[in-house]
C-alpha cells in the first residue's frame, strides 16, 4: 500500500515536472518547483515507512525548511533582477 | 481488532491525500492562468500532504516518529501558503496581469 501511495506521488511530481519545462512565465516554473518540493518531502517519508526505517524523518524535516527558504531566496533574485522591489517596499 | 481499524483508517487517509496531490498536479497543468494554477497548488498540497501525514501518524502510533511527522505537519502548514503569497506577491509587482473575462454580463 506504501508503494501505491509513492507510486502516485511520483505521477505527481512527473505532471508538475511538465508544467516547470513548459511554464510559460518564470513565476510558472517556481512555482511548480515549490509544488515538487513539498511532493518530495512526502515522498521521503512515505519511503521511510516503507522500508521500515523511520529515521528518514529527519531527512524530510530538513528538506520541509530548505524548500521554503529556496523558494523564498529564487523570489529574491528575481525581483533583484526585475528592478521590483520586494515585499512591498518602495 | 484495534489494529485493523486504525490500520483501515490509515489507509484511507493516504490514498485520499495521493489522490488530492495528483488531483493539485493535474490542476497546475491545465489551468489556463498563473494565478488559478497558484490556487490549485495552494488548496490541494495543503489538504493532500496534510491527509498523508495522518495516515502516517496513525501507522506510526504513540512515538517519537509521531512527533517528527506533527513538526513537519506545522512547518508545512506555516511555508505553504507564505510561500504560495509571497510567489503572488512577486508577480504582481512584475505586472503579470491575471487572466479575466471581459465580456460584459
Amino acid at each position: 500500500m506504501f508503494i501505491t501511495v509513492s507510486i502516485v506521488i511520483l505521477a505527481a511530481i512527473a505532471v508538475g515536472l511538465v508544467r516547470a519545462f513548459r511554464g510559460p512565465t518564470l513565476y510558472d516554473r517556481v512555482l511548480a518547483a515549490n509544488m515538487i518540493g513539498t511532493l518530495t518531502v512526502l515522498m521521503v517519508a512515505v519511503l521511510g515507512f516503507m522500508t521500515g526505517r523511520p529515521e528518514f524523518l529527519d531527512i524530510a524535516l530538513v528538506y520541509v525548511l530548505i524548500s521554503f527558504v529556496s523558494t523564498i531566496a529564487v523570489l529574491r533574485v528575481v525581483a533583484l533582477r526585475t528592478g521590483t522591489t520586494g515585499a512591498g517596499k518602495k | 481488532m484495534m489494529d485493523l481499524i486504525l490500520d483501515v483508517l490509515s489507509w484511507v487517509c493516504l490514498l485520499g491525500g495521493a489522490i488530492f496531490l495528483l488531483i493539485g498536479a493535474i490542476g497546475v497543468l491545465r489551468f489556463p492562468d498563473f494565478y488559478t494554477r497558484l490556487h490549485a497548488v495552494s488548496i490541494c498540497d495543503t489538504l493532500g500532504a496534510g491527509l498523508v501525514l495522518v495516515g502516517l501518524m496513525l501507522q506510526g502510533g504513540l512515538s517519537l516518529v509521531t512527533v517528527k511527522l506533527l513538526l513537519i505537519f506545522y512547518f508545512m502548514i506555516f511555508t505553504g501558503p507564505s510561500a504560495v503569497h509571497a510567489l503572488a506577491e512577486a508577480a504582481l509587482q512584475d505586472k503579470l496581469k491575471p487572466l479575466v473575462d471581459e465580456r460584459e454580463p
